[in-house]
């Protein structure tokens, strides 16, 4: 035998290597090179020409002109900024009620489960399964149902009863803007139901028998089993619910509009970058902030 | 006589928990709440479906009559028809279902052997490569979003291509490729949260099962699809429905790659626009009812997919 025949720990190794490679090379080629690039284009003015892209050294011009001069990227970034910092909340809160509430069990649970989820495969930007206000109007019409009726939830009652049992306003505010977009916050909270979902169904029974030996109440068990041992998963979760959020925004729809129609790429680079560090700021601080109180198990 | 007791201890207790008016309160009310919460949940979340459902069967004349609220007084196939014609219906899903189909195939492949490496397969370097992973995640696709399409304008492999021809690399767009290269390579859409599932499913499988493949002689690949990969069916619906349906609905990606190839998502928010001008209801109409051919195959998908799919929660599938 002419190969020296290798430990199965260097050859699983080896084996490994091989096996990442095709994603190291799209890691490589197709991501680490052009967020590179694009770095290189927001700080030099890229003109097309016949065969290919001139490009000429402006400095940080892109930047300054962002925060100064352009008309709307400060305010649609703020929008997108408080976007963020809104519904991660509702939508974790949210979610992990959900999981709970469908993690029980009750007649008709497959069924319920399989409309839950439903949300996640519809949630594409083509589709106004929420419409939009001049569409619900002419859909009113259609349907003949007046304003208040059909899908337009009034949270004016809700309002009512928490001003009278004496809430902050920015709580009310909050809340019933929430009831508000129920319709968004479901349908961005599918793969977070499904992440939660999996973390309950991971908790050990016996933790809840051993509490319900000591004479816990249902409440007490949820604060100090459940809750302690999804916490990981709800730092996941908060991670994933904020990246899930470009999609859906007006700042990415500026950046590829800046590119396509305005065809000033330079900027829109710049634009892309501004962004993805803010995003990465607010991330930073989340996670650290976060992982404070997260308990692990092991 | 010990064993005896305790059945009938707890028998007891089931039985004032079933009679003594606060627990049946207690358990009831709960029951109510958890129904009204399920059923409005469902609601919500099913009234667009029923509405466009609703909206696609009604005549032009059904639109102004009041009376019609949800079941059309005078039947018609007529707006679905012009909304499959309008959408050339046949051709659009066509492109759109083979551009997913094998970006899905491709996806699932490479994203499973990346993650069973990453998650049995230590090698030197491989945390941090993981790492990799989830910056992929985290980075938006639009801070890529120019780079990459110029990269497949001019598509060169270390101007390897410029040198031979002259020109400056390949014109890739308008073509499959992108869609081809960039799941191949595990960089498609959301490729870094598959490889994610992919891997904490993997950890979830015992390593006994693995050396019991070594030991009874077989390598390390045909471990890993005798044994990893049968065992990680549910995950591997997860991942192609997940990754079928969201190319499916994508318009991002295809819009930036392809110019003169329709596919349904892109072709959608435009085919209605015609109708608008003359009567802006049965534009309306029209746009529902293609909507609804739309996500059609979509659900159908998911009703064949949906119980491994919840099976995959069940058995816990992210969460090794």
């Amino acid at each position: 035998m002419k190969r020296a025949r290798m430990t199965l720990r260097r050859r699983k190794a080896a084996l490994g290597m091989l096996f990442v490679s095709p994603w190291l090379l799209g890691f490589l080629f197709l991501f680490v090179v052009p967020l590179y690039e694009s770095f290189l284009y927001s700080l030099n003015s890229l003109t097309l020409g016949k065969g290919g892209f001139d490009t000429s050294y402006e400095g940080f011009a892109y930047y300054r002109e962002l925060f100064r001069t352009h008309p709307t990227f400060n305010r649609v970034l703020t929008e997108a900024i408080t976007d963020i910092v809104i519904n991660v909340p509702s939508i974790t809160i949210f979610s992990l009620f959900v999981a709970t509430l469908i993690n029980q069990k009750f007649r008709g649970r497959v069924f319920a489960r399989a409309i839950f989820f439903l949300p996640v495969l519809l949630a594409a930007p083509v589709l106004s399964l929420e419409n939009s206000t001049q569409m619900n109007a002419i859909a009113s019409s259609i349907t003949g149902t007046s304003g208040e009726g059909g899908f337009l939830f009034t949270s004016f009652e809700l309002q009512r009863m928490l001003l009278e049992a004496g809430a902050g306003q920015g709580i009310i505010s909050y809340i019933t803007g929430s009831v508000d977009r129920i319709y968004e916050i479901i349908s961005s909270s599918g793969v977070q139901i499904l992440i939660f979902l999996a973390a309950l169904q991971s908790i050990s029974p016996s933790l809840y028998e051993a509490a319900k030996i000591e004479g816990t109440t249902g409440y007490e068990a949820f604060w100090k089993i459940t809750f302690p041992m999804i916490s990981p998963i709800l730092l996941t979760n908060v991670v994933y619910t904020i990246v899930d959020a470009y999609s859906r925004n007006a700042l990415s729809q500026m950046i590829t509009d800046t590119a396509f129609q305005s065809l000033n790429f330079s900027l829109s680079a710049a634009m892309a970058w501004v962004y993805f560090l803010v995003v990465a700021a607010i991330l930073l601080i989340t996670t650290t902030l976060i992982s404070r109180k997260v308990f692990y198990y092991d | 006589m010990k064993p005896a007791v305790r059945p009938r201890a707890e028998a007891w207790i089931e039985q004032v928990k079933r009679v003594h008016p606060i627990y049946w309160a207690k358990h009831w009310s709960w029951v109510a709440v958890r129904a009204i919460l399920v059923i409005g949940f469902c609601f919500v979340i099913l009234y667009p479906l029923f509405f466009k459902l609703s909206v696609s069967f009604k005549d032009r004349m059904d639109i102004y009559d009041t009376t019609v609220l949800w079941i059309p007084k005078n039947f018609t196939l007529d707006t679905i028809r012009i909304a499959f014609q309008a959408l050339s219906y046949p051709k659009t899903a066509w492109n759109s279902f083979a551009i997913a189909g094998v970006s899905t195939a491709m996806q699932v492949v490479s994203c499973s052997l990346a993650a069973f490496a990453f998650a049995r397969l230590h090698f030197k370097g491989s945390g941090l490569l993981f790492a990799g992973v989830i910056f992929t995640i985290i980075v938006p696709v639009q801070t890529i979003m120019i780079t990459t399409y110029l990269n497949y304008r001019y598509f060169d492999v270390f101007g390897l291509i410029e040198l031979f021809t002259g020109q400056r690399g390949f014109n890739l767009l308008d073509s499959y490729w992108p869609f081809i290269l960039q799941s191949i390579t595990g960089m498609g859409i959301k490729s870094g949260l598959f490889i994610f599932i992919f891997r904490q499913f993997f950890r979830g499988i015992p390593t006994e099962l693995e050396e019991a493949s070594y030991i009874d002689g077989c390598a390390v690949f045909q471990s890993f699809y005798r044994i990893m990969l049968p065992n990680a069916i549910p995950a591997i619906v997860t991942v192609v429905l997940f990754s079928f349906v969201w190319q499916w609905n994508d318009n991002y990606f295809v819009s930036l790659f392809l110019t003169s190839t329709d596919v349904l998502s892109t072709k959608l928010p435009v085919m209605w626009a015609s109708f608008s001008l003359t009567d802006p209801l049965y534009a309306y109409l029209v746009k529902n009812a293609g909507e609804l051919l739309f996500i059609a195959p979509i659900i159908l998908l998911y009703m064949f997919a949906q119980r491994y799919f919840v099976e995959s929660v069940e058995r816990s599938g992210l969460i090794g």
